[in-house]
């Protein structure tokens, strides 16, 4: 991992990704160390952001590096039109790693080509957003004390969600099995069922919440966007559809974990919040110590 | 009866039969034939069998490696090249489907990076048959039917 960029999770081999969710464990125990004394971490957001930016800023931060960037693009030079090519060139000079989030898909890899140090993708659009599946897999890892065969339940916009796709793709390792419950505009891409067919990985595809939750180990909650639908109708239903309330959560297992990656509208109703089977704002703590491990390892100081 | 030749013969180079007649200039533009100052000779809509309406192409002179000849199978899969020698076929190639296409064609996302800045496509061929290419940069899928040759 030393020194390579993370742009995409299917970067990283099963083994680093175990190696990263063992130093995050680390981290939890030990949050403050003075790891990256003397390291500057630009952090490049030219698209807003407040988990993904605030988690990798407190975890640089605490590990007593520093940090340069910008929050959004209006106060880059981007807005004199600078390109990607020379705000990359530019920012690796200052910089012994860049954190980056962009709007444009696949800014991140070619941003790992030309910068003279190595980039973590935050989130490339719709592309790949590899450090929330890490924190993700952590996420899972410590609440069910493993990866392997857990019953994993992936609820709301599966079609356009980049989330469930990378976290499909990496718990697929770890032979779950998985239940999706979408409307049938949002069902999860063929593409996705064409892998898990190959891995000879077990699916099921349900377009309401029913008793089948029972199972579930984990449920990922996702947002369905109102933009996915052209008629405004469908959506108000759709939306009401998918939302989990605390009283069907009664007849679920004791271990079950409910993960979203935030922001949330209103696909988890507040009641749930307070069920200690809910775990979302957990999840988002978990993303400072899944962020330092990514840094450090990349960094070779761990 | 002898059979006439709608596009006369040379004498040493290549000839690139079975391009589909629609593609013919595609075909042009990728081995940057519209560049070369060899003396060429095209015929388009002439009548084919298997492609309905084909193009020819014979280039005096001139002899591809293989990996620049692979890139026209994106839009000629069924290109056939006679290497001429002495106004003697010496060898008969088809195309291949390469593994890896670079800096010809266009990714069909409008919201992919390389179609913002100054970035040389790359793409990994998925499907040898469909052509299905998938982008290196915002791993999109392109298909034949929206495959763009830059």
């Amino acid at each position: 991992m030393k020194n390579r960029s993370l742009v995409s999770i299917s970067d990283y081999s099963k083994q680093e990704i175990l190696r990263i969710l063992e130093l995050a464990e680390e981290f939890e125990k030990q949050p403050h160390i003075d790891l990256l004394k003397g390291k500057v971490i630009a952090s490049l957001f030219f698209e807003p952001s407040t988990r993904t930016r605030l988690s990798f800023e407190s975890a640089v931060q605490k590990l007593g590096g520093g940090i340069v960037g910008f929050s959004d693009s209006s106060s880059s030079s981007t807005t004199k039109g600078e390109s990607l090519n020379d705000t990359i060139k530019t920012v690796s000079n200052y910089a012994d790693l860049i954190v980056m989030r962009h709007p444009i898909e696949g800014s991140a890899r070619f941003a790992s080509e030309i910068s003279g140090v190595p980039v973590v993708n935050a989130g490339d659009g719709a592309n790949q957003h590899p450090t929330q599946t890490l924190l993700d897999l952590y996420s899972i890892k410590k609440t069910q004390g493993k990866l392997e065969d857990l019953n994993i339940f992936l609820v709301g916009d599966l079609k356009y969600g980049r989330t469930v796709h990378s976290l499909l793709e990496a718990m697929s390792m770890f032979n779950p099995t998985f239940n999706f419950i979408s409307h049938e505009k949002l069902q999860m891409p063929k593409e996705y069922k064409l892998f898990l067919d190959k891995k000879g990985i077990k699916y099921y595809e349900h377009e309401q919440f029913t008793d089948i939750i029972s199972r579930a180990d984990i449920m990922y909650m996702t947002r369905v966007q109102r933009e996915r639908f052209s008629d405004p109708i469908e959506y108000e239903k759709t939306k009401n559809t998918y939302v989990l309330r605390n009283e069907m959560l009664k007849n679920t297992k004791e271990n079950l974990k409910i993960l979203h990656p935030l922001p949330r509208v209103n696909e988890i109703h507040q009641s749930v919040d307070n069920n200690p089977k809910a775990y979302y704002f957990e999840q988002a703590l978990n993303g400072v110590y899944t962020r330092q491990a990514i840094i450090s390892a990349i960094l070779g100081l761990k | 009866m002898k059979k006439e030749l709608k596009v006369s013969a040379i004498n040493n180079g290549t000839v690139i039969d079975h391009i589909p007649a629609t593609n013919l200039y595609k075909v042009i533009t990728i081995l940057n034939l519209d560049k070369i100052s060899n003396a060429m000779t095209y015929g388009s809509n002439l009548e084919s069998k298997k492609l309905g309406s084909k193009a020819i192409i014979k280039i005096s002179d001139k002899f591809f490696e293989d990996e620049e000849i692979n890139k026209i199978a994106l839009v000629a899969p069924q290109a056939k090249l006679n290497i001429i020698k002495n106004y003697q076929v010496v060898e008969k190639k088809v195309v291949e489907v390469p593994d890896k296409i670079i800096g010809i064609a266009k990714c069909v996302n409008p919201k992919c990076i390389t179609n913002f800045e100054e970035v040389t496509t790359k793409f990994t061929v998925i499907n040898k048959e469909t052509v299905d290419l998938k982008c290196h940069y915002c791993e999109k899928i392109t298909d034949q039917n929206h495959l763009v040759i830059k």
